[in-house]
């Protein structure tokens, strides 16, 4: 009962997060300097007056910037995020188009992220000042400290340039037929290198925090109980340190989740991969403002959504966080 | 109990008397127990020295097409060669460190002042003011930092300025929950209630009272800061939304993106002048925290 309280707390906070962001992206853009309705007519090539006129019409242009705001807002709660001024062609449609190969980018890296990075923490603890330790010390260190697209970039030297066995960019094979086992095995071809580039930064903050978590955890009183009353090594690490060593992790994971988002609009760059964030980048680029407040609105939903996941995974996780009321 | 009173008498007079040295003597020399902390604050100042003495150093403009393009490391004189239009790598190198830092600095100031300021505010007050400035950190929490940075910087010009607000607005909900955090705690403490006792308003607590003791955390946060500063600062360039008029490194990077396949040193010197940097910071920020913290170094 308490955690069905605390959940529609949640959705409530959500909705007027999302309402905000809603409301700050149309303020924001509407700040551009210059006339929206010439960048339209650029679009299809310069127009005349009544032409101009028109356009402010059937855009709204020519109502009260807080009508406009309404009718964007209203809009929104209805799922229709305008049509972009590039490809005219509703926005959320284009996202839902590109938001596959995006969640898929992401996903993929940040699970890897949290179970290799997990485990390499993990086998470090044993040996706190062994060779393993410092090796996560130092991938700590790099990771955090080389650009993103500079790793992706000498990855692509390497594995592209001089191995030859990785494929440049792009999402898949274009050759290749849709839904066949053949079609899957070359995406997940294509995914190598740029999840690699993504992950390598975050694997190496996870398991230097579960390296630190989990030696915490490995002196505690309940660990050397468990060690007293006969179980073995194996046993109380990774059934009983374990879970406690993954909840910090699961929290910078929850609260990176943007970050990991905007990651992902560089290495989408770097690889042409289809997804939001080249489509982000573009947008940016021809000034497609509809599209970019769409992106916004989405990318802010993504993150909340997951940050409510989060709070409900450690609830699962720990017990002693599902019993009070805040986390 | 019994044990207690037999425990003898502690011998005041046997005991050494301990020098005592100022806190700044300390941390120096805690500081410099850190080899590696005590390199990266040299490569930062061999960095800043470059950048500051750029012009004397070197004749030329980075922009300045000197020789055939794509010339490798090396040849002709050119110790890192020349990129894609025929620049000489190595001043362009010298002279984008002038705009990384410059940028990065400036950013990393902006987000810090941000951030110290919402977050002393939501500490010390607590109540309503807490509630409002954590709405309002939780909403730019939500957006994705790079995806709004590129948006600000798009909308209004690309300059140097510009890219430097853009990465302070974006990027300083981290410092303003960490400062939080920290005047919290130490608002309870008795020292902030003796000050108030005599009668400090709150400004004198938050800024002379307060702030001096929650120094030490922001200040290794700030290395950091300054850090991640520099990674945004790149990663906007590296995308073209920069000054175009302007050398940088992620500049250089994003020029020459194109000619990785065949000429990989264009693209790989300018990411490691980055990363050196970075590195550079994020290791005086861990020899800043273990000189802050003595009982952490056992670790």
């Amino acid at each position: 009962m308490r955690l069905f309280t605390i959940i529609l707390q949640r959705l409530f906070y959500a909705c007027a997060l999302l309402l905000a962001v809603v409301v700050f992206s149309f303020v924001l853009l509407s700040l551009v300097p210059g006339d929206i309705a010439e960048t339209i007519a650029g679009e299809s090539g310069g127009a005349s007056a009544e032409v101009m006129a028109e356009i402010r019409r059937s855009y709204g242009l020519d109502q009260p910037f807080y009508v406009q705001l309404l009718t964007y807002v209203g809009k929104v709660m209805q799922g229709d995020l305008g049509q972009s001024f590039y490809f005219n062609l509703p926005v959320a449609d284009l996202i839902l188009e590109r938001v596959g190969p995006t969640l898929l980018l992401v996903v993929t890296a940040l699970v890897l992220a949290i179970l290799v990075g997990t485990l390499f923490g993990v086998i470090a603890a044993q040996k706190p000042n062994g060779m393993f330790s410092h090796f996560i010390t130092i991938l700590a260190l790099v990771g955090f400290s080389a650009p993103v697209f500079w790793t992706a970039f000498l990855l692509i030297v390497l594995f592209v340039a001089m191995l030859e066995i990785m494929p440049l960019s792009g999402l898949v094979d274009p050759l290749t037929e849709k839904g066949t086992w053949l079609w899957y095995l070359d995406v997940a071809h294509h995914l190598f290198l740029p999840v690699l580039s993504l992950s390598t930064i975050y694997l190496a903050q996870y398991s230097r925090l579960a390296r630190a978590s989990m030696m915490d955890i490995l002196g505690s009183d309940f660990i050397r109980t468990a060690r007293a009353k006969g179980l073995g090594r194996r046993k109380v690490v990774y059934k009983h340190a374990l879970r406690n060593a993954v909840i910090p992790v699961v929290t910078i994971a929850g609260l990176q989740f943007s970050h990991l988002f905007s990651g992902a609009v560089v290495i989408e760059t770097v690889f042409t991969w289809p997804g939001l964030g080249t489509l982000a980048f573009e947008s940016i680029l021809r000034g497609d403002t509809p599209t970019i407040m769409g992106i916004l609105f989405f990318s802010a939903m993504v993150v909340i959504v997951f940050n409510l996941l989060t709070d409900l995974a450690y609830r699962i996780i720990d017990p002693r966080i599902r019993m009070s009321r805040t986390a | 109990m019994a044990e207690l009173e037999q425990t003898p008498a502690p011998q005041y007079l046997d005991v050494e008397p301990i020098r005592i040295e100022h806190p700044f003597v300390e941390f120096l020399k805690a500081y410099s127990r850190n080899y590696a902390a005590i390199a990266g604050f040299l490569v930062f100042l061999l960095i800043v020295a470059s950048a500051l003495l750029a012009p004397v150093l070197i004749s030329g403009d980075p922009f300045d097409i000197v020789w055939t393009p794509f010339s490798p490391p090396g040849a002709d004189g050119f110790i890192l060669g020349t990129d894609a239009l025929g620049r000489d790598l190595f001043v362009s190198i010298v002279y984008g460190s002038r705009a990384t830092l410059a940028v990065g600095g400036a950013a990393a100031g902006l987000t810090i002042f941000i951030g110290l300021t919402i977050g002393a505010l939501a500490g010390y007050y607590r109540g309503w003011v807490d509630e409002i400035l954590m709405r309002v950190t939780e909403f730019f929490q939500v957006l994705p930092p790079l995806l709004l940075a590129m948006v600000l910087v798009s909308l209004f010009s690309p300059t140097l300025e510009t890219v430097a607000i853009a990465i302070g607005v974006v990027s300083w909900t981290g410092v303003a929950r960490l400062a939080r955090a920290e005047f919290m705690r130490i608002r309870e403490l008795e020292f902030v209630k003796a000050a108030r006792s005599i009668g400090a308003r709150d400004r004198r607590i938050i800024w002379r009272v307060i702030l001096p003791n929650a120094l030490p955390p922001l200040i290794v946060n700030a290395a950091l800061t300054v850090g991640i500063a520099i990674l945004f600062e790149a990663a906007l360039s590296f995308l073209g939304l920069s000054d175009p008029n302007v050398m940088s490194w992620g500049k250089l990077i994003g020029d020459n993106r194109d000619f990785l396949l065949d000429y990989p040193w264009m693209v790989t010197f300018p990411g490691v002048a980055i990363f050196l940097t970075v590195l550079a910071m994020s290791l005086i920020g861990d020899g800043l925290n273990d000189a802050f913290n003595p009982k952490l170094r056992e670790r």
